[in-house]
């Protein structure tokens, strides 16, 4: 049994609130790069401002986008971690405060969804904890934008749409999503399990480092016609047409129920922050 | 792709309606943000009969809400937030006046109409490159709704922001490829 301290958990969660929102993963940069060799014109303009503005948010100290995001956080914990000295939820709860205060990144949180107004914290977060084996804790954070957010589609599919109708399924939300979520974009999607657990797969799908391959072929040979489908629409960096409208196609699967096959895209902006720590 | 013009506010009709979808620009003069509650706000305003918080007169609505500005510094990141949001509210501000917006993202069918029939301009920036866009803004100004923190009215000069004839006077639609 191993003891993490909830003020341990708060001081990581703001500094990855702050990393994640300033400076660009290595990932998405590397991705940037590449695509910069292949594309000309407006495109190309497009994608150097981007990497530019990389470099002036390090340099400055400054948020790469000024939509923070909903801060979403995941938690790995493992089941031979005792947490001490608090809620674990407040202690997230509070690290996001601080991150975001400190860190100057802007409250866009309202804490009803109706009656509309700020919460001056950027709290509550959308915390998602799961239990693993080991004596760990693992924080993700991934400071969610909602330009990106609002394109994102849920669909009850049934199983003979089959893999086509997952396929039309994925490329109509890109189509329809166009310029809005601030391409070259990553696209997260999530098959089967039920309504809830399609959608958060396509989440953590999200989290992936674009360049790593899904083990199983058969998926990776799915993100990678999908990928080529969807950078074959023209959308570009920024919606102003180009090669690049995606960086990467991550799909995660997991089990259902014989009479369904629900399909979940979350599409991430072209920042696709996210940023992780093991305590 | 040709290279930027460089455009000063307030712009005079003339020049709104010279303006060709594609066409690359860099803005030199005041813009004033306003996002979804502004928007709110004003159309409230605008139904009671109230005056907008600001003249609309060859002005420029920025749909932005910038990041807290950190110490000696003018603003923080600041960049276009996606238009969509706002077309159910525009109509009626380009009826009032309003004529040229600065925001990211396709417009609906209503909106290129009004722009069509009034003779304003849609402009796009690129949206997520705020710390680059934040470089561009030489002054900072509370105007209104304060209480809506990064939603609130801002009075901004700016200098060579970077922006894309999106939706022009005449109809073309810079996001109309066969797809938005």
């Amino acid at each position: 049994m191993k003891e993490i301290h909830v003020s341990d958990i708060t001081s990581k969660v703001a500094e990855l609130c702050i990393k994640a929102c300033v400076v660009v993963s290595p990932d998405v940069r590397a991705s940037m790069e590449q695509a910069v060799k292949i594309e000309k014109g407006t495109a190309l303009r497009v994608l150097e401002d981007m990497i530019k503005n990389q470099d002036i948010a390090i340099e400055r100290n400054m948020p790469i986008c000024q939509d923070t995001g909903l801060t979403v956080v995941f938690l790995e914990i493992g089941q031979d971690v005792h947490i001490v000295g608090g809620d674990l939820t407040d202690a997230v709860n509070e690290g996001v405060r601080k991150g975001y205060t400190e860190g100057y990144l802007r409250k866009s949180v309202v804490g009803d969804p109706l009656r509309r107004t700020n919460t001056n914290d950027n709290t509550p977060a959308i915390i998602h904890c799961d239990i693993v084996p080991g004596d760990k804790l693992k924080i993700t954070v991934s400071p969610k934008g909602v330009g990106s957010e609002n394109m994102s589609r849920l669909k009850m599919l049934t199983p003979g749409d089959g893999i086509e109708g997952v396929k039309n399924f994925v490329l109509e939300t890109i189509k329809a999503a166009g310029s809005n979520p601030c391409p070259p974009i990553v696209v997260g999607v999530g098959v089967g399990g039920n309504l809830e657990y399609s959608a958060k797969m396509a989440k953590q799908a999200l989290v992936r480092d674009i360049g790593t391959k899904n083990p199983d072929a058969y998926l990776a040979d799915l993100e990678a016609e999908l990928l080529e489908k969807i950078n074959a629409l023209d959308i570009g960096p920024a919606g102003l047409g180009g090669a690049t409208t995606a960086m990467a196609v991550h799909v995660n699967v997991y089990a259902t129920h014989i009479a369904g096959l629900p399909v979940a895209v979350n599409i991430g902006c072209h920042a696709n922050r996210h940023e992780e720590a093991v305590l | 792709m040709g290279e930027y013009r460089e455009l000063t506010t307030p712009l005079s009709d003339e020049t709104i309606r010279s303006l060709r979808s594609g066409d690359m620009i860099y803005i030199t003069g005041t813009v004033y943000t306003a996002r979804d509650a502004a928007h709110q706000r004003m159309s409230e305003m605008l139904a009671a009969g109230q005056d907008m918080p600001f003249e609309f007169d060859g002005n420029i609505v920025f749909y932005a809400g910038p990041s807290p500005t950190q110490p000696g510094m003018v603003i923080g990141s600041i960049g276009p937030t996606t238009a969509g949001r706002m077309d159910s509210f525009a109509p009626a501000l380009i009826a009032r006046g309003l004529k040229v917006m600065i925001a990211k993202g396709f417009r609906s069918d209503a909106v290129k109409k009004a722009i069509m029939e009034h003779g304003g301009v849609y402009l796009a920036g690129v949206g997520g490159i705020a710390a680059l866009m934040s470089q561009c803004v030489k002054s900072e100004e509370l105007v209104a709704f304060e209480d809506l923190g990064p939603e609130a009215i801002r009075k901004l000069e700016v200098e060579k922001l970077p922006v894309v004839v999106a939706l022009d006077s005449a109809g073309n639609d810079v996001y109309d490829r066969g797809n938005k």
